[in-house]
Order: C-alpha cells, then structure tokens, then sequence
C-alpha cells in the first residue's frame, strides 16, 4: 500500500512539477495549491520565512506522505490506510523527533533544554515536579502520541469501514428476510465513514505536519 | 471485499508491534518523498514563485511605463495643440493687421491715384488752354494783319508787321489788364 502510494505520490508531483509554467494549468494550479496549503499555512505560518523555508521539505514530505498513505484506506482493492500499521507513523514521528531536537541543539543547546525542562517563571521548587513531566512529555511522549495518533486514528477508521462493510454484505448476502433491509443502513454507514476518513485522512496529514513544525518552533523558540 | 477484510484483518492482529520489514520499507517511502520534495519539486516550485513574483513585477512596471509614456505624449499633444491655437490667433491677428494696413494703403493710393488724375486733367486743362491762347493769338495776329494790310493796300515787310502785330497785343493786354 504505501509503494503504491509513495508511487502515485512520486508520479502527481514529479509529472506535476516538471515542467513548472508561470501561467498554471488546471493540473499545476492544483499541484501548486498542494504545495502552497504547507508553504503558507503549515510552513511559514509557523515557523516564519526564514525557519519556514529550511523545514519546508520535510514539513512537505511529512504532509504528503502521511496524506497519500492515509487516502490508501479509501481507495477500493486496497482498502487498508498505510499509515493504520505502525511502521509508517513511527518512522514519521521518529524523523519529527529528530528535528526538532537537531533545530533546538543546532540553534541553541543550552537554551533549548533550559526552555525544555526548567520553564521560567515557576518557583524553584516546583522544577522538582515539573522537570521529570517536561522531561517525559517533552523527549519521550511526543513521538509516541505522533505516533499513536495518526495510526489509531486511520487504524480506527479502517475498523469503522470493516465493520460496516462486512455487516452490509452479511446482510445483503446471508441474512434472512427482512433483515436484508439493515443492509442499506449500513452500507450508508460505510458510505459516510468512508467520507469521514477522506476527511479524517486530509486532517490527520494536516495534524502530523502541524505538530511538526509546531515542535520545531519551540525547540527555535528563545524563551516561552 | 471478504479477502480484503480477511488480509486486513491478519495484518493489523497487533498494531502496536512491528515488523521490521515495516519499518524499513515505511522509511524507504519517507526517504523516496523526501528526495522528491527536497531535491525536485519544492526547488522547482520556488523558482516559479520567483519567476512568477518577477513577471508580475515586470508587468507592473512595464504598465507604469506605458501610462507613464502615454501621459508623456498627451502632455505633448496638449502643449503642441495649444502652440497651434496660439500660432492660429496669432496669424489672425496679423492677418487682420495686414488687412487695415492694407486698407489705408489702398484708400491712399486711391486718393493718390485720383489726385495724379485730377492734376494730370490740370495740367493738360492748362496746356490745352494755352495752346488755344496762342493759337487765338497768333489767328488773331494773322487777321489783323490781313486786315490791315487790306486796309493800308500794302505789305509790310514781315519783321515789321510781326513787330506791329506784337506792340498791338501788348497794348490789348495792358488795356485788359488796364480794365
């Protein structure tokens, strides 16, 4: 699934940026408005011109293949999300985590696990309690709730989709009489969930991206 | 759509727990679209965001330059139409000073003409009249002469008779002049 998608990413934005024209085409205004959506709204939104421009390749990729990956649980004969399987996620939240600590150190070592574990404005005794917190929430529990999010999430929609469909065709299928009439219910279940999840899918590449660059500007950040 | 269900189902017994192969593939992915992003289509991208930004400014400019050079010409064309107006009033003002000096030029001629006339119809008046005085005289003279010689039944040596002829005349002029 996710050869698939990476593929069928790789084929939209290599045939869709390779030969660019000032004037769009309908195909590049849309490839164009793709790649605008995390230039403007993710990128630099977040992390400024400067910071936004460096990170903008990996915000992109991290957009695009979270999204690709998710839509793979919508599209007939394959069915599954790639990102409902752990792999992807974590790899995904593995590379998050890894830059936003490079951007943190790179930029300002000390500052960066200052701001991290000892918060200013907070009475020196309470770091006692408030450093292990920052410390698990911060190094420790970010990539696992990038992680547990998006393949929880795509993983759940792939359920919801599973069991809808399986019901509907037990009920079209198997079921005596008028139970058949279920069937319709809850094939417009599976219809609107399947809806759901392009949405779901769209949201949670937009929520994986966001949380990046999010986690990248706090590491820049000079103090909070 | 069972199959599916079914392979769906084994491959997520345990989402939690991961296969290796699941991991290296999904970073072969991220590394493939990373590559893509990095090295293709983002540089590409951002060079059209700058050849576009830089068209759109040419455009710009090039259109202020155009209203600039049309508000140049119009500026022009007003400057070259009121000279033309001026150029007009004034060759109509010179034209209508050219008839009145025209004018009184003629009407001087005119009078001049017509006083050469009246002096040349003087002139000849007097000539005519004095030829017809000395015509008369000299008729006059030849008359009285003929006349006297009829009377005297001889001739005068002609020195004589003009001499006689003249001293008569005199006397008639100083007897008119006399009156």
């Amino acid at each position: 699934m996710r050869l698939i998608a990476l593929l069928a990413l790789v084929l939209i934005f290599w045939l869709g940026t390779r030969r660019l024209r000032l004037i769009p085409g309908r195909g590049q205004s849309l490839v164009e408005m793709g790649l605008g959506f995390v230039r403007t709204n993710i990128a630099v939104e977040l992390l400024g011109e400067k910071d936004g421009k460096r990170f903008l390749p990996l915000l992109t990729t991290i957009f695009f293949v979270v999204l690709f990956s998710n839509l793979t649980g919508v599209i007939p004969g394959l069915n599954i999300a790639g990102t409902s399987v752990i792999g992807l996620p974590l790899v995904l939240a593995v590379v998050a985590y890894v830059a936003f600590m490079y951007a943190g150190i790179k930029k300002n070592p000390g500052g960066f696990f200052r701001n991290a574990l000892l918060p200013k404005g907070v009475p020196w005794p309470l770091y006692i309690i408030l450093t292990p917190i920052e410390f698990i929430s911060t190094f420790i529990l970010r990539p696992i709730t990038l992680t547990l999010r998006l393949m929880m999430n795509m993983f759940v929609g792939h359920i919801m989709l599973v069991l809808f469909f399986s019901a509907t065709h037990f009920f079209f299928l198997s079921a005596p009489g008028a139970m058949k009439l279920i069937g319709v219910g809850s094939l417009g279940m599976g219809f609107a969930f399947t809806l759901f999840e392009l949405m779901v899918s769209a949201l949670q590449a937009y929520v994986f991206a966001v949380l990046t660059a999010v986690y990248i500007q706090l590491a820049l950040a000079e103090d909070h | 759509m069972i199959r599916t269900v079914v392979t769906a189902a084994e491959e997520t017994v345990n989402p939690l727990l991961s296969a290796p192969y699941d991991i290296i593939w999904s970073a072969v992915v991220f590394v493939v679209a990373l590559l893509l992003f990095w090295k293709f289509a983002l540089p590409k991208m951002q060079n059209l965001l700058d050849e576009r930004a830089a068209a759109i400014e040419g455009g710009i400019k090039k259109a202020e330059e155009a209203q600039a050079e049309a508000a140049a010409a119009l500026e022009k064309n007003n400057a070259e139409l009121a000279r033309a107006r001026e150029e007009a009033a004034e060759i109509r003002e010179k034209a209508r000073a050219n008839a009145a000096s025209l004018e009184i030029e003629l009407k001087e001629q005119a009078n001049e003409e017509a006083a050469r006339i009246v002096t040349n119809a003087q002139a000849r008046i007097e000539s005519e009249r004095s030829a017809a005085a000395s015509q008369l005289r000299h008729e006059v003279g030849t008359l009285a002469l003929d006349l006297s010689e009829k009377v005297v039944g001889e001739s005068m040596s002609d020195e004589r008779a003009s001499g006689i002829v003249d001293r008569f005349l005199a006397d008639l002029e100083t007897q008119e002049a006399g009156r």
